[in-house]
């Protein structure tokens, strides 16, 4: 949370605490009925499919079966002792860590070369941006056809035109394939904040940096970077909460397979819950779910906030 | 001065390589939508054909486009209405009557968008089943507005804070409640960061995928459903794929472009601007 205080203490936000308490005790009356939608609204979100969720992860509950009630551990154990749990969690991490470190590893480049004048600017700006707006479905169908067919899609007619055997993306490298369209997905996202942070660097720094004969190289390494740092950690934990969940990509390419190859926690429970119809599981594994989006936002937030 | 203009040429030669490499997808897509079956799976690729509009038609026999469109076009204008609605006095309270309490509500808020939809699916699917609203729109727009209202509470916070508090006060002075305050001065002066809100979460509900592969199907599916189906591939279906997918993205690809700078603060709940 150490990320979000810092962003509360922008000025903007900080003069909320500062503005006098009398203006509360105005004739119009107290303000409890304004929040009360949005805040009521939150906390049953929030609140009732988290707590059914447990209650149903000690239930014995399958949809094909009489309900056995309360069977205590035995869905955290069957969940934890599945075959394929480490597989699955291991998916998981990939899913996140590689197209985190590539969208942002790209995105500071791309921002990089946004940042200057040039001819076309603003239009090559919004090319690159494009992707962002693509839904999953149809972002992951493309690529799975147009591109990664191998018989008739780009990539396998560009490699046979060189007279290499055309790859088969979804068959042999499946995981790869996923996390390179993720990664196209989400590189306009790091691209687009970075940019904007960048765009608020002192120049007159850098102007007096490379006056002072500071290369390129080291005016990135020393100025620039620093001041990306707290933007980047604020992607990071962004982009990090939504590929934890990515789901629509698998579902329409590989479903997860072949075998449990391209299965993320998130598809795991899926087919758990409405494949197999077995509630209790499901729930355990939901509940799994929640405790790891927050061990690694506790984990993230600390480690970045030693940083900043 | 000739070093500046090579400086320049060169980057415009960067700049634009990533654009052209970034867009192609984008590009091949629709490039592909206006091809005939035979002609999208041929190599090397036909550039040179005559545009065929064949695709648009067959699409919507396939996939019912317009149907699953108008069904996006509810759930996304529905849930974001909804949004703002219930968001707006919560914003407007927060921003010019803040008490000690407030930064934590705040924190509190963001914290609900990070609980994993996968994590509540279950209980979610159970629930809309015996309430019957199962593959309902009701049911879409319930759970695109509950997942975008800390975002839509969020932005609207952040540009509510932007208008002077003095103009709120004096008008307060002179007798305005809190509703003629928020109708009569706040959404006049705050409309463009209204509408960049709106057009952020329409954007969001629009592409939405996880909730309508799993709680809709025939009767409330939206477009992200409706492509979703060419998974299960039968014959060729290339061109038909491109035409839906560009009929589908294009509208929401121009919101986001004209969008596009309001969007890094509602994307990062104001931490940059």
């Amino acid at each position: 949370m150490r990320v979000l205080r810092e962003t509360l203490d922008s000025p903007n936000l900080t003069t909320a605490t500062k503005r006098p308490r009398s203006r509360r005790s105005s004739r119009v009356g107290g303000t409890g009925p304004l929040m009360a939608p949005a805040i009521g609204s939150l906390i049953v979100w929030s609140i009732v499919p988290t707590a059914l969720t447990l209650w149903f992860a000690f239930q014995g509950y399958n949809l094909l079966t009489p309900p056995k009630g309360f069977v205590g551990l035995k869905n955290f154990y069957f969940l934890l002792t599945d075959p394929g749990l480490p597989t699955v969690l291991l998916n998981t991490v990939l899913l996140v860590a590689l197209p985190l470190a590539l969208t942002i590893t790209l995105g500071t480049g791309c921002a990089l070369a946004y940042n200057g004048v040039f001819y076309g600017r603003s239009v090559a700006r919004l090319l690159v941006i494009a992707p962002f707006f693509v839904m999953p479905t149809v972002s992951a169908l493309v690529w799975k056809n147009l591109f990664m067919n191998p018989v008739y899609g780009l990539f396998a007619g560009i490699s046979r035109t060189f007279g290499l055997t055309p790859v088969d993306w979804f068959a042999d490298w499946p995981l790869t394939s996923v996390i390179m369209i993720v990664t196209w997905e989400w590189t306009p996202f790091a691209t687009l904040i970075i940019l904007t942070s960048l765009q608020s660097l002192d120049h007159e720094q850098l102007e007096a940096a490379l006056l002072d004969g500071a290369g390129e190289f080291a005016t990135f390494i020393y100025i620039v970077l620093p001041h990306l740092a707290r933007t980047i950690a604020v992607v990071a934990m962004i982009e990090t909460i939504f590929l934890l969940g990515i789901y629509a990509e698998i579902s329409v390419t590989t479903v997860g397979g072949p075998g449990l190859a391209t299965t993320n926690l998130p598809f795991f429970i899926y087919s758990r819950a409405l494949l197999g119809f077995d509630v209790g599981g499901a729930s355990a594994g939901g509940i799994l779910a929640i405790v790891i989006a927050n061990i690694v936002m506790i984990l993230f937030v600390r480690t970045v906030a030693r940083q900043l | 001065m000739r070093i500046k203009q090579r400086q320049i040429l060169r980057r415009t030669a960067v700049g634009w390589l990533l654009a052209l490499v970034m867009f192609f997808p984008v590009f091949w897509m629709a490039f592909t939508a206006f091809k005939t079956e035979l002609d999208a799976v041929a190599w090397p690729p036909v550039f040179f054909f005559k545009p065929t509009l064949e695709n648009f038609v067959e699409m919507q026999d396939r996939i019912d486009y317009l149907g699953h469109a108008w069904n996006s076009i509810v759930v996304a204008v529905g849930s974001t209405a909804l949004a703002l609605l219930v968001a707006a006095p919560a914003a407007y309270s927060m921003a010019f009557f803040p008490t000690k309490r407030t930064r934590g509500t705040l924190l509190w808020v963001l914290s609900n968008k990070f609980m994993p939809a996968v994590g509540v699916l279950v209980p979610i699917y159970l629930m809309l089943i015996s309430v019957g609203w199962l593959d309902t729109l009701r049911g879409l727009v319930t759970l695109n507005f509950f997942s975008n209202l800390p975002i839509v509470l969020w932005m609207l916070y952040s540009y509510f804070k932007e208008v002077p508090a003095e103009i709120i006060e004096a008008s307060r002075m002179d007798g305005a409640r809190h509703d003629q305050q928020l109708r009569l001065l706040l959404l006049p002066l705050s409309a463009p960061g209204i509408a960049s809100t709106a057009l952020l979460a329409i954007i969001l509900a629009w592409n939405e995928s996880f909730w309508s592969i799993n709680v809709s199907a025939v009767n409330a599916g939206t477009l992200a459903l409706a492509i979703a189906s060419f998974s299960n591939p039968e014959g060729l279906f290339w061109a038909k794929l491109s035409a839906a997918s560009l009929a589908s993205v294009a509208p929401i690809m121009v919101f986001g472009w004209l969008t596009q700078r309001q969007l890094v603060r509602g994307l990062t709940f104001g931490a940059v601007k």
